[in-house]
């Protein structure tokens, strides 16, 4: 073994310092909850509220004000979709591939997406303008093809109006 | 009890088990992963499928998975179905999908979970033609290797290692069938248990990293029923060894001690077995400071007893740490009068109460796995995580045990995990700690109480007089121990089945007597509990049975020049009295004798040295802190791989050296006539030679196999010095073969298993074959016969005592256990050292303050060369300042110490 003898590797010291008013929005949520552990989701929203993303260092952070192991918050930010771990651009699209826009013309709005952007799913544009991501519902198959912008819903959508919906966003 | 058919058979089984449970106790073998022994049910892998019938009728019926369906009466199922079989091959094949084909490199390969199950289901082509998905593994720290890309989700790492031993940095990430078993980044894995990990996990994620590092096929390892040595808990562990070294510790499995689980330092603190500095033949020294001649045992055992014979007298000064039959002999050579437990005096008295409480203190003394059916506990100056490893995961079990309590109202079995785990929440039995600084168990305890050992007795008799008022009441108690000691008397008169647990760390006597109080209190309230005591090291319990003088009087003897010639039993007593004390007592000697198996402080000071048997080398027995007294086999012969080492059981030496001395050829003894001797000199110790069976104990006629049956390689390994093997080592001692021939099986009763193995199961999991039932005892009952009997009579209440206070004003040493670096061998172990944390001073601000330290400076305590860094801790107890152990020999708690910045420490 290559390590010397009493020396313990300290891989990382994060001390990440949440903004004091996502700290206390989360204290806020605190009280909501029997255990602490239940306001995990709502902790990683404040934080990516702010951030746009879940930045590594907020983790522990989270995890202390929270009172809980930095493992059991990582556990919930990689497990729903929706909380991102790593960085988006200013815009997240959420494009509807479930079975009412499958069948109403998805495939065209996906590829119109993919081409006017140049990006596909997982992706970000280069000027950080937009993330495109897929959805497994939005709850719109009335208007379907629908498709998310940050917080706004949009259906029926054909690829013809892209461009001025993709205005709406710098 | 419930009856059952299987595939046509009608079978007896235990109601309350699950399908996969009762089938496993029949012996019948069912595939699975998810479910483990200790952990229960959580119908995550699918692995476990069986067909299951309404009736006698229904001949259709459906798949379920036998862990998740409760084994009623009348529950008529098959196995051997065509389409269970089809659906279990099915499934290993998708976890199987992201498996590699690295069997031959892997670490697991050999006593691999999954290599077994996957043979099991005869799922031998993979149809899967597509790229497997690769992980980035991560740094865990010195004792495990990690390794995702093995990974088959089962979830058993998270549900050991976060549900059922409380730790909180070991997670899983990503969701579906993207799944990412680790910490949320690099780092040490800071649970004390996570060791287990390497066999709780069923295939190769998290391995042995000490291992590793001079890695052995299992089936190539030869093993012996070994006795961890590194604290008072006494767990079974199965040692490997290869090559003359020892490879690994496996847990063995012990239904009243460990059950299933070690601690870390049970499990990795084997390193001094294989150092390079160890004495391997005698030593002598001319002239004292001069480097040491190496002698033939003859010359040595010639020149040394010509030596003693030329002493006036020898005092014998005997250890904790080696085993009954070693301490006898020495006792025997010198005479009890000149014998020594090589004891501090204070830990000695200390030993002897507890000895005297656990017989006369009205409760019984559980076993280690009885805890976990306790259903409050009192912890009463102890830190049981640090001081007894493995005692902290019964403590954990019995506050969780709330849970099964609250589901067997609403009729959730006791096997349905999850459910349990919803259901149970944050509600425990109430457990609390009265111990100064933050330990491994707060986040499950009722209440911990930071105070001083004074405070700590107090509250003891406090509570002991709320549970019964004729115990006498504590003068002056401040209202808030007595709001403390009124909640605490109350969770115990409240449960079943209350627990109170001390023992010596903090060296008073008065916490004892407190601890004992309350048992008698609880006693005479018609309680039936438990009482426990800790002790310090492996064999702190036998050698207060056997007797002796303590350390200090040794010492003195010697140094007053009342003896002139010393023999010292593996024992560094560098390690226990201030180096000047011993310095002195050593000095006026002019002969000093010492066996040891590890080069220390004290051997080097030795005129003589005579290299003696490690556990691995030798046998010999222990008593644990509940007074089972337990053997360990020697594992491995140390001449076969390095005939020039002279390493032999202390007992031995002593033996040829006490016959020498008196001008006697030395009789054949063997490990059987030295248990018998020291049995016969000791009455408490008179039950020790039905601990295990003799040398001449035989199954079916043949020895018992250390080696299992396809250990290969024997013809070559010695070629190197010779290219005709040798006749394998022979043993005299014990009924065990150096050697693959013997038996080895599970099928006749037995409680000696050197290595769990049976036809298709060559994982841990194996253990599943050699026991009575599921997390039931071994077949041929649990190994150990108690000494230490519960009187049962009631006694008269002491009246509140407080420990005498030593002289001096200033802050006062407490010695707080350290489960890494707090005790000698183990901290001698490599992967051990590296967990050690740098030591700490902890006190409280105010008397930070009064002495002129803040926190983070570098200090120095009395004259010792150690520098601690400074930590404060605002609910500490005024007065007392927390040091690490094993840093400060001869320091007694509640000596006054000095305390003084470290050059460049700052302040």
């Amino acid at each position: 073994m290559t390590d010397s003898i009493d020396t313990t590797r300290i891989i990382s010291s994060d001390r990440f310092e949440l903004h004091p008013a996502d700290e206390t929005a989360i204290v806020r949520e605190l009280d909501h909850y029997e255990q602490p552990q239940a306001a995990t989701i709502e902790a990683l929203k404040i934080v990516q509220r702010r951030y746009g993303w879940i930045p590594d260092g907020t983790i522990p952070a989270i995890a202390r004000v929270l009172g809980i192991g930095p493992a059991a918050v990582e556990g919930v930010a990689t497990f729903y979709s929706l909380l991102f771990r790593q960085p988006v651009g200013r815009h997240v699209i959420l494009i509807c591939d479930s079975s009412s826009c499958f069948l109403t013309g998805f495939d065209e709005l996906k590829a119109a997406l993919v081409q006017q952007l140049g990006i596909d799913y997982g992706e970000t544009t280069q000027d950080r303008r937009f993330t495109l991501l897929p959805v497994c519902c939005l709850g719109a198959c009335d208007g379907a093809p629908a498709m998310m912008i940050d917080d706004d819903t949009y259906g029926p959508v054909r690829p013809e109006d892209l461009d001025t919906l993709l205005e709406g966003y710098p | 009890m419930a009856i059952i058919h299987v595939d046509g058979q009608e079978y007896e089984v235990n109601g309350a088990h699950n399908l996969l449970q009762a089938c496993l106790s029949l012996g019948l073998d069912i595939p699975y992963f998810c479910w483990h022994p200790a952990m229960g049910s959580v119908g995550a892998c699918r692995q476990c499928a069986v067909r299951q019938y309404r009736d006698a009728d229904d001949d259709k019926g459906m798949l379920v998975m036998s862990c998740m369906a409760p084994a009623t009466d009348q529950t008529r199922i098959s196995i051997s179905d065509e389409e269970a079989q089809r659906f279990r091959a099915s499934v290993v094949e998708w976890l199987m999908i992201n498996h590699p084909h690295d069997c031959p490199v892997c670490e697991e390969g050999g006593h691999c979970h999954l290599q077994d199950v996957t043979v099991m289901t005869g799922h031998d082509r993979r149809r899967y033609r597509y790229r497997k998905r690769t992980r980035r593994n991560q740094y865990l720290g010195p004792f495990l290797a990690h390794e995702m890309n093995r990974c088959i989700t089962c979830y058993r790492c998270v549900r050991f290692y976060n549900d059922y031993a409380g730790g909180t940095d070991l997670g899983v990430s990503g969701a579906r069938d993207n799944l990412y078993f680790g910490r949320y980044e690099d780092g040490i894995l800071e649970s004390p248990f996570a060791g287990n990990l390497s066999e709780v996990c069923p295939t190769g994620v998290f391995t042995d990293q000490s291992h590793s590092d001079h890695y052995t096929r299992k089936w190539d390892l030869q093993f012996a029923p070994g006795i961890c040595q590194h604290c008072s808990l006494g767990c079974n562990i199965s040692p490997g060894e290869r090559y003359g070294t020892i490879r690994r510790i496996e847990n063995r499995y012990h239904g009243e001690v460990n059950g299933h689980f070690l601690c870390d330092r049970g499990r990795f603190g084997y390193g001094h077995v294989n150092r390079d500095d160890r004495p391997l033949v005698p030593l002598w020294r001319d002239q004292p400071d001069q480097p040491p001649i190496s002698l033939d045992v003859n010359d040595a055992l010639n020149r040394l007893t010509n030596a003693l014979r030329h002493t006036r007298r020898i005092i014998g000064i005997g250890s904790p740490r080696a085993s009954l039959e070693s301490n006898h002999q020495l006792q025997a050579l010198v005479g009890a009068e000149n014998f020594s437990t090589g004891i501090d005096a204070g830990e000695l008295s200390c030993l002897a109460l507890m000895e005297k409480l656990q017989q006369t203190g009205g409760l019984a003394t559980p076993t280690p796995r009885q805890i976990e059916q306790h259903d409050a506990i009192l912890v009463l100056g102890e830190d049981p995580v640090q001081s007894a490893g493995r005692l902290g995961l019964h403590l954990r079990q019995a506050a969780l045990a709330r849970r099964e309590i609250l589901g067997g109202t609403i009729g959730v079995a006791a096997w349905n995990a999850e459910a349990l785990k919803t259901l149970g929440q944050d509600k425990f039995h109430p457990l609390h700690i009265a111990w100064p600084a933050p330990t491994d168990l707060d986040d499950v305890a009722a209440g911990r109480y930071p105070l001083g050992p004074d405070g700590i007795a107090q509250l003891g008799f406090a509570v002991a007089h709320a549970i019964d008022p004729a115990a006498p009441a504590v003068p002056q108690l401040s209202s808030e121990l007595h709001e403390i000691a009124l909640r605490i008397a109350d969770d115990l008169m409240g449960a079943e089945r209350p627990l109170v647990i001390s023992g010596g760390s903090l060296a008073s006597r008065a916490v004892l007597q407190a601890a004992g109080s309350i048992a008698q209190a609880l006693s005479r309230r018609a309680k039936a509990g438990g009482l426990l005591f800790i002790r310090r090291e492996a064999n702190s319990t036998g050698l207060g049975l056997m007797g002796g003088h303590s350390l200090n009087w040794a010492l003195d003897e010697l140094a007053k020049g009342h003896a002139d010639g010393v023999i010292v039993l593996e024992n560094d007593l560098y390690q226990r009295a201030h180096a000047a004390r011993v310095d002195e007592a050593l000095a006026r000697a002019a002969v000093q004798v010492v066996l040891d198996h590890q080069s220390t402080d004290t051997t080097a000071k030795a005129t003589f040295v005579l290299p003696a048997a490690s556990f691995a080398e030798g046998s010999g027995t222990l008593v644990n802190l509940e007074g089972r007294a337990q053997r360990f086999f020697q594992v491995y012969d140390p001449t076969y791989m390095r005939p020039e080492a002279r390493i032999h059981e202390s007992w031995h030496w002593l033996h040829v050296i006490a016959a020498r001395l008196r001008d006697e050829p030395a009789t054949d003894i063997n490990l059987d006539t030295v248990t018998q001797a020291c049995a016969n000199a000791n009455p408490a110790l008179a039950g020790i030679v039905e601990v295990a069976p003799g040398a001449d104990y035989r199954i079916e006629g043949l020895r018992l196999a250390r080696e299992p049956h396809r250990y290969s390689g024997r013809t070559a390994m010695g070629a190197h010095m010779t290219v005709s093997e040798p006749r394998p080592a022979q043993d005299r001692n014990t009924p065990f073969a150096f050697s693959m021939e013997g038996y080895s099986s599970f099928h006749r009763p037995r409680q000696q298993v050197p290595f769990a193995w049976a036809p298709g199961w060559n994982s841990p999991q194996a253990w599943n074959k050699f026991t009575d039932e599921i997390n039931g005892h071994l077949k041929g009952g649990d190994p150990g016969v108690r000494l230490i009997y519960r009187t049962p009579k009631h006694r008269d209440y002491r009246e509140p005592v407080s420990d005498p206070i030593p002289n001096g004003d200033g802050l006062r040493a407490l010695i707080l256990p350290r489960l890494f670096g707090g005790e000698e061998l183990s901290a001698r172990a490599h992967p051990i050292q590296q967990r050690i944390t740098p030591p700490v001073l902890i006190l409280h601000h105010r008397d930070g303050e009064d002495l002129g330290v803040s926190p983070g400076d570098q200090v120095l305590v009395n004259d010792y060369p150690a520098s601690l860094t400074v930590q404060e801790q605002d609910d500490w107890p005024r007065g007392w300042t927390g040091l690490p152990a094993g840093l400060f020999p001869g320091l007694a708690v509640g000596d006054v110490i000095a305390v003084r910045l470290a050059q460049g420490g700052g302040a």
